[in-house]
């Protein structure tokens, strides 16, 4: 075989490219798509990947922050700083908005609000019109990932049927949808934690601080590190220790930001994303092993979660 | 960077079904790598000790669905990522049932490198003759044959050379030795590792590549042959009313380049207009470029203001596919309604669309035997020659020219579903 000398894009490039090209093919295809924003790495890098998209334009959407309200105030105010550095328009609504209307009803006052988010997020795409939501989800995530495609068909109800999923061919993303109907979108599906932080390195990306080695009062659980004496945005102060609980002052850093209540930091003296990177090259337990006290409950979990809505 | 730097990136897919030993490849591949991490596989060790197992059976690495485990069955194409330091992979892991054609044709779409494993006890099959047609069919360049299970034959090369002997006729019979597709052959056993990241010490008479190595020196897509400038537009930029005066009459045309390179000042064609400009600036985001090439996601500027919008092609002056308002193509049924020639279809070519009724089905092919048989309607999973005739003109290119202008996807407008693959002949 002859090799021509030609310029191959790095793998870096290549991630990146694929993903602006699907940002565009949202924009070309949907008439009313939202990104979804939480202030964490992988919907940082997705923001990045638009102003390539679409700068020196405006992006042609809003983002949304399905806001669980026990999110971490770092994240918070990083998610609406970056937003107003971006002068892009920003949508919050929150699950306890849903819990006061009635359609999220909890079981305990103090359980993990991720799931509730699908609540939420179905009454917001209702609310607005949104024909496509944009996502930050990753195939390498979960198993129930690997077979996401990269425009996820949701019907009315917001369902996600894996036997009901559009053929994905070539680069020809088929993100039609009739009204009521949803269209989830990908972008870095491709992407794995690796290429996130080394994409973050190059890019120079700001993340909230909490992604850094840190000192935080914590107990330990079932074997995973739990935050514990946590402030919320209003104020409030959860995961209160138990009587009996041993709490330790340790350096941790998150790799995952969601949910306060079951999501668990790691311990790492990595301060710096370079430091970041090396750790996530050595690591030897999945991103969602570590952190990810929901996910565990059973095999196929995050099936049943997206089954029902979850993005 | 500080740490592994990857210079570029391979799209693969493995054919051939649970009995062949595909999930095991997959997951040694993944374990060999260092790519599965303590809890996964303490979570698969926990479920092979439920079945009963003796050792840790690593094709449960890639047991996906709920429902699939229930039939105990891969129905799906699954993706599956790892890294080497030196290249990043993406794995499509596509079931090697016959039913499941759809699969490996969605599979292959996006393969620059197939790996056929053959069962060394079984040799070549109905199925090998199934998978490497496809292969074939959707234009994947690089064919590795993999001749697994070689512990279960003793080793024996005597084996392993008739099942290459064999196959190679087989491949000389359908036309798949041609100067464009190459066919590589290896011995392996999955199961306990020999020639996959590490050549054991098992087969001391086989001297080639380890199947890694292949791998890692396979040429990346688009790398081997000049290809000529083709640039769907995705999205016209227009800020017109943004607060910067400076950029109201900015108009900058966003799309990937499927093919070839493109430079500041090259002379360029917008189709179907047939309008000439020539290039003003490359950009991505905001950071100039001066050239810009092949699957890269750019802004175009062009010198002329010409109405330009998603949907059309910029092509370099010179170079134009000649529009078409009828295509002949191979098309690969997807749907389990079959194809209604009385209805009218929505092909989606590049970022283009256009309606489209079936002209004429000269015949469908039977993927076992590769005969062509008649046909007056496609069920789920056929394949068959057909030509479609357009309500627009679409910029084509024949698909062994150019994968991503010579195919389209045809969708059902009542389901908005993705009914049928097609490559342009």
């Amino acid at each position: 075989m002859t090799t021509l000398t030609k310029r191959t894009l790095s793998h870096l490039d290549w991630l990146e490219s694929e993903a602006i090209y699907i940002l565009r093919e949202v924009a070309g295809q949907c008439s009313n798509p939202v990104l979804l924003f939480s202030g964490g790495k992988d919907s940082l890098c997705i923001l990045r990947l638009a102003e390539k998209a679409f700068r020196p334009g405006r992006f042609p959407f809003p983002l949304m922050h399905i806001d669980t309200g026990h999110n971490y105030k770092e994240v918070v105010d990083f998610r609406d700083q970056r937003a107003k550095e971006l002068s892009e328009r920003l949508i919050v609504r929150s699950v306890e908005d849903s819990m006061k209307r009635g359609s999220v009803v909890l079981k305990t006052p103090d359980e993990p609000r991720n799931k509730h988010q699908s609540v939420t997020l179905l009454e917001a795409i209702e609310e607005f019109g949104f024909d496509c939501c944009i996502g930050g989800a990753r195939r390498d995530e979960e198993k129930a990932r690997a077979k996401e495609r990269i425009m996820s068909f949701r019907d009315e109800f917001g369902q996600w049927d894996p036997k009901n999923q559009r053929p994905e061919l070539w680069n020809l993303y088929n993100a039609r949808s009739h009204k009521g109907e949803n269209i989830r979108a990908f972008p870095i599906s491709n992407w794995t934690e690796m290429d996130v932080w080394q994409y973050i390195e190059r890019e120079n990306l700001e993340l909230p601080s909490i992604y850094f080695a840190h000192q935080r009062d914590v107990v330990m659980r079932g074997g995973a590190i739990f935050p514990v004496n946590v402030p919320l945005t209003n104020g409030q102060i959860i995961n209160q220790p138990k009587s009996g609980d041993e709490v330790i002052n340790m350096q941790v850093r998150f790799r995952t930001v969601g949910d306060i209540t079951c999501t668990a930091p790691v311990q790492s003296d990595a301060d710096t994303t370079e430091k970041i990177v090396i750790e996530t090259a050595t690591t030897t337990i999945t991103e969602r092993g570590a952190t990810r006290l929901d996910d565990q409950t059973s095999d196929a979990s995050m099936e049943l979660r997206k089954k029902e809505g979850y993005f | 960077m500080t740490t592994p730097h990857n210079d570029s990136l391979l799209r693969f897919m493995t054919c051939g079904s649970v009995d062949d030993g595909k999930s095991t490849l997959i997951g040694r591949l993944l374990f060999d790598t260092k790519t599965i991490l303590a809890d996964t596989l303490t979570q698969i060790t926990r479920t092979s000790e439920k079945r009963g197992l003796e050792a840790v059976d690593l094709s449960l690495l890639t047991d996906g669905l709920q429902a699939e485990r229930e039939q105990g069955i891969t129905i799906d194409v699954a993706y599956r990522y790892f890294s080497t330091g030196t290249r990043k992979y993406i794995i499509a892991d596509a079931p090697g049932h016959e039913q499941y054609t759809r699969n490996m044709v969605t599979a292959a779409s996006t393969a620059n490198l197939a790996i056929i494993l053959i069962d060394a006890r079984k040799g070549v099959l109905t199925q090998t003759r199934r998978h490497s047609f496809l292969a074939h069919l959707v234009g994947i360049p690089h064919i590795v044959v993999a001749v697994n299970k070689m512990d279960l034959v003793n080793y024996d090369q005597t084996i392993y050379d008739k099942i290459c002997a064999d196959y190679l006729a087989f491949a000389t019979e359908i036309g798949l030795q041609r100067d464009d597709h190459d066919i590589s052959f290896i011995p392996m056993s999955a199961l306990n590792g020999d020639m996959l990241v590490d050549r054991g010490d098992a087969m001391p008479w086989y001297t080639g590549d380890t199947l890694l190595e292949m791998l890692e020196a396979a040429p990346p897509a688009h790398s081997e042959r000049a290809e000529q400038f083709r640039f769907p537009v995705q999205f016209v930029c227009r800020p017109h009313a943004s607060d910067n005066p400076e950029l109201h009459d900015f108009r900058g045309f966003m799309g990937r380049i499927e093919s070839g390179d493109i430079a500041i000042g090259d002379a360029v064609t917008v189709l179907p207009s047939g309008l000439s400009s020539k290039v003003k600036a490359i950009q991505i985001g905001e950071e100039q470029l001066q050239n810009a090439t092949t699957e890269q996601s750019i802004t175009l500027l062009l010198e002329d203001e010409i109405d330009t919008s998603r949907g059309d092609m910029i092509v370099k002056t010179g170079q134009s596919p000649e529009p078409v308002k009828q295509i002949e193509t191979m098309l690969c049924w997807l749907s389990e309604t079959p194809l209604s020639t009385a209805r009218t279809y929505i092909v989606r070519h590049t970022t283009r669309e256009s309606k489209a009724k079936v002209g004429s089905i000269s015949y469908k092919v039977d993927v076992n035997t590769l005969a062509q048989l008649p046909a007056d309607g496609l069920a789920m999973n056929d394949i068959a020659r057909i030509s479609f005739k357009l309500a627009q003109a679409l910029m084509v290119d024949s698909y062994t020219t150019n994968r991503a202008t010579g195919a389209f996807i045809l969708i059902d407008e009542s389901t908005n579903n993705t009914v049928g693959a097609g490559m342009i002949t």
